[in-house]
């Protein structure tokens, strides 16, 4: 089953499913996070040794990897925590303020 | 009564067996229960039940209600047939996990041995437990008697499951009085009632289907908390229909009928009380005595006070003159016990209506005996010949001034 839930906070009572049961896994990519964000990480490609400990740490599946590489944040999702940062034994990665100069 | 279309036992046990006998023959998946006076001898004898193999229950010994209750919710959304049972503080303690029960729309039923809430520290009988619970959107079922404990147990789980009802059911019956008196009283055989409540298979839940993953229980904020509430209102408002519907199905196994309320002499009758629990046989008692000296009086015992019936009681009491509202709780701050409260409000809109007035009795385990029912009788029969006015003030039966 897969719902169509983009105007679902229009929905008439009658429509939601009793409980308020969500009826489909794999839903939280729909729920944007990354406003909740204060701290921004960066990442600095000349210090990444690629070992990829991030990934395997975010909570949020945030670090996004192709063909085995370090390839960007999910910044959608990013909730700023800075896990990323302080498990990185390059120190290839630094969180800095939101809104804050780059 | 209809004529009994089945076998059944006749047994002398108290309430608590009673029950206790009927959550075996349910035979529920889980039970998640602590014990408290006076609904010990419940989860007592459930145990014995659970440790003689002669229930496939899983017995989950828990450190708290609060606990009981959520591992209840737990095994519920999981799929499971659960049970438990309390009484005053550990209801309360269960409090938070109430409302999440019935908005999850889990079928837990729940027996509660009603005792007066602390404080003081009290273990003795009035409602005010399961009154102070009374909006967490469960179904509550009051019984006067052990045959009515018994038989409200096993249409609690039958009403509770029911595929447009989905939501939680207390089962009430008098601390001490009822739970621990021995009374007669006919229970069913055990295929019988494993034949009427049937297997229970939820809509949704944790384990049933893999392939379907559910989340139970997720955050709502204000765009869809309200929705919710809402379903919550129009399905325990539902609930009337099938609660009668189990009733009526109960009535044709047992010879036992039963409403959502009991009339009792009220046809002819120019005053009524309104009562629920164990005081309904003082009630009915005196009712006959007084009758007997030509008063024309009656009784409207309450059976179902989720979803409250305020139409059908407005229908029933509207052409008398002056009806007495018993509470064994009270509201405390406001114009009195909550079954007074929902009476007289059910029947503002009504073109015809009684005098009514309120009263409180028998809090923390006070006595309540015949010379109470006729004070109250006497007070109507005075306000209809125009002797005194309706009392606007609640009165406290029984309590030394």
């Amino acid at each position: 089953m897969k719902w169509n839930i983009k105007d679902a906070e229009h929905w008439s009572w009658k429509k939601y499913p009793e409980g308020a049961l969500i009826l489909e896994g794999g839903n939280a990519t729909y729920y944007k996070t990354g406003g909740w964000r204060t701290d921004k990480p960066a990442w600095d490609e000349k210090k990444c040794t690629q070992c990829l400990i991030c990934w395997i740490s975010c909570p949020d599946s945030s670090i996004i990897v192709k063909d085995e590489k370090w390839d960007s944040f999910d910044y959608d999702h990013c909730k700023g925590c800075g896990i990323c940062a302080k498990v990185c034994p390059a120190d290839a990665i630094s969180m800095h303020p939101e809104g804050g100069e780059e | 009564m209809a004529k009994t279309a089945t076998k059944q036992k006749i047994v002398a046990m108290t309430g608590n067996a009673g029950c206790a006998l009927a959550m075996k023959q349910i035979n529920p998946d889980v039970v998640a229960a602590y014990p408290i006076t006076p609904q010990t001898t419940i989860v007592e004898e459930f145990a014995n039940y659970v440790a003689n193999g002669v229930v496939d229950t899983e017995y989950i010994n828990v450190e708290s209600e609060h606990s009981a209750m959520s591992a209840c919710i737990g095994a519920s959304a999981a799929g499971a047939r659960v049970m438990t049972s309390t009484s005053s503080q550990g209801l309360a303690l269960m409090w938070e996990e109430l409302s999440i029960a019935s908005s999850l729309r889990l079928p837990i039923v729940m027996q509660t041995v009603n005792r007066a809430l602390s404080g003081p520290i009290n273990i003795h009988c009035d409602h005010s437990d399961s009154m102070g619970a009374r909006d967490m959107g469960w179904i509550h079922l009051f019984a006067e008697t052990a045959q009515e404990a018994y038989d409200n147990t096993i249409m609690a789980i039958k009403i509770a499951e029911h595929k447009d009802v989905r939501l939680p059911v207390m089962s009430m019956h008098d601390g001490f009085i009822t739970s621990h008196a021995i009374d007669r009283f006919e229970v069913l055989d055990d295929a019988d009632v494993k034949k009427f409540v049937g297997d229970y298979m939820p809509k949704h839940s944790l384990l049933y289907n893999p392939n379907e993953p559910v989340t139970f229980g997720p955050f709502a904020m204000p765009a869809f908390y309200y929705e919710q509430r809402k379903q919550l209102r129009v399905a325990i408002d539902g609930s009337k229909d099938i609660v009668m519907k189990v009733t009526d199905d109960f009535a044709k196994l047992s010879g036992r009928q039963y409403g959502l309320f009991e009339e009792y002499r009220l046809d002819d009758a120019d005053v009524a009380i309104v009562v629920l629990g164990s005081t309904a046989g003082t009630t009915r008692y005196v009712i006959d005595a007084m009758r007997a000296q030509g008063v024309k009086v009656g009784m409207l015992k309450l059976r179902v006070f989720r979803p409250f019936p305020a139409e059908e009681i407005a229908q029933a009491l509207s052409k008398l003159k002056a009806v007495g509202v018993m509470d064994r709780s009270d509201t405390v701050g406001t114009l009195g016990g909550p079954v007074y409260v929902e009476t007289k409000a059910a029947l503002y809109n009504s073109k015809q209506r009684p005098a009514m007035q309120g009263y409180v009795y028998g809090l923390g385990g006070r006595d309540t005996g015949p010379d109470q029912i006729e004070t109250v009788i006497g007070d109507l029969v005075k306000v209809v010949k125009g002797e005194e006015s309706p009392r606007e003030a609640v009165t406290l039966l029984g309590v030394k001034e």
